[in-house]
């Protein structure tokens, strides 16, 4: 009975969980729609965010997904190889890196990066007394820290994506051009061949969502956080892996979807 | 402008009680800040100072009691109102809670450009002013983290002042700080209340800078008013909690050691 109700108070907590970050995304909505604010100021902090979580992403995550679609390829060779099939190699990467791995490794650099960054300056500005001073100040804290992330995050995390799905084909064609006998031009035609809008705009769709989401749990997990060094420490660990759990419980969901969409069409 | 609330108190606070869960920190309070005025909250650490003062600027809610700022029910106001009030008060917190990723003439801006339609240049001028009210000229392109915490407290006296409010709140303005520059904190308190008819409220366990810029003092003790008056009315008080705290030069251990040899065996059968 003991593990029933343990089961039962964690779902709730989960659910109390995700409530919170949706009341947070919903809050912000109104900020932005709705409420009688000076939008240009709150652009161009959107802006700065951006030009943080986003543009200074772009080298780190350039590298990952390059290295991604080497060894996508690589390890793709070993099975085509043995089938006479190397000349699938192109279509292997620029999907898998499309529909998956693009999406999925700029979110987790991204959480590593930003949604970890998140949650330490809220948390710290909740220690020194500054969420309090914005208050008193009469400044919203989601207006003034939470809607320019959200604004960034939904712009830069395609972006970002799209960049990735590039750096990745680029990996796999050093392989094919190497160990494939493909030139680098014929690599794109056959990538551009192999590749469905489809493709490209599923893992898109999914980025605007990792990015909405990773937004929320840094946000949510800064503000919740408790006194001192150690509770900013806690917030940011647990934002990373809440962030982290829900990103691939999301592109689960996504790709189950898309899976089933596609059996429809 | 002879609205009713010019001739409201600037606060009037009416038996507020403040819970943190099951326990009571403030027993009801009742008292008033008038036009003009400064008023000093002494009291010792854990006495409720610090939380009564975050009632009355709203960021704690009371469970029950009236806080009035200039005649408005802070407890029962709509978001708008409070953000109304909020524009009228300036706060500087005790680690000055200066916003880290802004640079001291940024924050010291942050109201003037949030809430006003000045234009930049005016902004910059009066930013360049409150810096030179809190002698902090040319500091405005430092980083807070670049200021030493006496004078993060001054540049936070210079955003609480940068809309010009009604009234002033200053948390602890010269705990943690060496002899000198807490004198400058006073002296800075003091040409404020002579330049401009602000009502101050000032919360602090310094009893020599309490007596030298108060014009009136209420003493917490756990949560009550222990003693409310004029300073030299509070000074010359016969109470024996108003004499404990003020001779607390003196050995108070010695009165309840008993007390204290309780409090380890207390509860332990």
């Amino acid at each position: 009975m003991q593990f029933v109700a343990e089961v039962g108070a964690a779902t709730e907590r989960s659910v109390a969980y995700v409530g919170g970050l949706a009341q947070l995304f919903g809050k912000s909505l109104w900020v932005l729609f709705a409420s009688p604010l000076k939008r240009g100021r709150l652009l161009h902090r959107a802006l700065h965010q951006a030009m943080i979580a986003g543009v200074g992403a772009i080298p780190i995550i350039s590298l990952i997904t390059f290295f991604v679609g080497v060894i996508i390829a690589l390890q793709g060779a070993y099975e085509l190889q043995r089938l006479g099939a190397m000349q699938l190699v192109a279509s292997l990467v620029s999907i898998s890196i499309t529909r998956e791995l693009g999406p999925l490794v700029t979110a987790i650099v991204v959480i590593g990066r930003s949604g970890s960054a998140f949650a330490a300056e809220i948390g710290t500005m909740r220690v020194t007394e500054e969420l309090d001073a914005l208050e008193t100040m009469a400044l919203d804290p989601i207006a003034f820290l939470v809607v320019p992330k959200f604004l960034a995050m939904a712009v830069m995390m395609p972006c970002l994506a799209i960049w990735a799905d590039f750096m990745g084909v680029l990996g796999g064609s050093v392989f094919g051009v190497i160990g494939a006998n493909f030139t680098f031009a014929s690599y794109l035609n056959a990538t551009r061949d192999a590749l469905l809008m489809r493709d490209v705009t599923t893992g898109i769709v999914k980025s605007l969502v990792f990015g909405l989401v990773i937004t929320a749990v840094g946000c949510q997990e800064g503000f919740s956080t408790s006194t001192g060094a150690e509770g900013v420490g806690r917030s940011t660990t647990s934002a990373v892996v809440v962030s982290i759990l829900l990103v691939i419980l999301i592109d689960l969901v996504f790709t189950t979807l898309f899976y089933v969409a596609r059996g429809v069409a | 402008m002879a609205e009713p609330d010019a001739v409201a108190p600037a606060i009037a606070v009416k038996d507020v009680r403040l819970q943190y869960g099951d326990r009571e920190v403030l027993h009801g309070l009742t008292f008033e800040v008038r036009h003009g005025e400064t008023v000093v909250v002494i009291g010792g650490s854990g006495s409720g100072k610090s939380t009564l003062l975050r009632t009355l600027v709203g960021l704690e809610r009371p469970s029950s009691g009236e806080v009035r700022i200039k005649g408005l029910d802070i407890t029962k106001a709509s978001a708008r109102e409070m953000d109304a009030i909020r524009k009228k008060i300036g706060l500087a917190f005790q680690g000055g809670a200066l916003i880290g990723s802004l640079s001291v003439g940024e924050n010291i801006a942050l109201p003037l450009v949030e809430h006003t339609d000045l234009e930049p240049t005016t902004i910059e001028v009066m930013v360049r002013i409150k810096l030179e009210q809190v002698g902090l000229s040319g500091f405005e392109k430092y980083s807070p983290a670049e200021l030493s915490g006496g004078m993060k407290k001054r540049a936070a006296f210079a955003r609480a002042m940068s809309m010009d409010p009604e009234i002033l709140f200053f948390d602890e303005p010269s705990a943690g700080l060496d002899p000198i520059t807490a004198a400058g904190i006073d002296e800075l308190i003091l040409n404020l209340k002579k330049a401009y008819s602000m009502s101050i409220v000032v919360v602090t366990h310094e009893l020599a800078s309490a007596f030298l810029i108060a014009d009136r003092i209420i003493l917490i003790n756990r949560g009550n008013i222990v003693a409310m008056g004029p300073v030299e009315e509070v000074r010359n008080s016969k109470d024996p909690l108003v004499r404990q705290f003020l001779d607390r030069v003196a050995d108070s251990d010695q009165d309840d050691q008993v007390d204290h040899l309780r409090m380890f065996t207390e509860g332990i059968d």
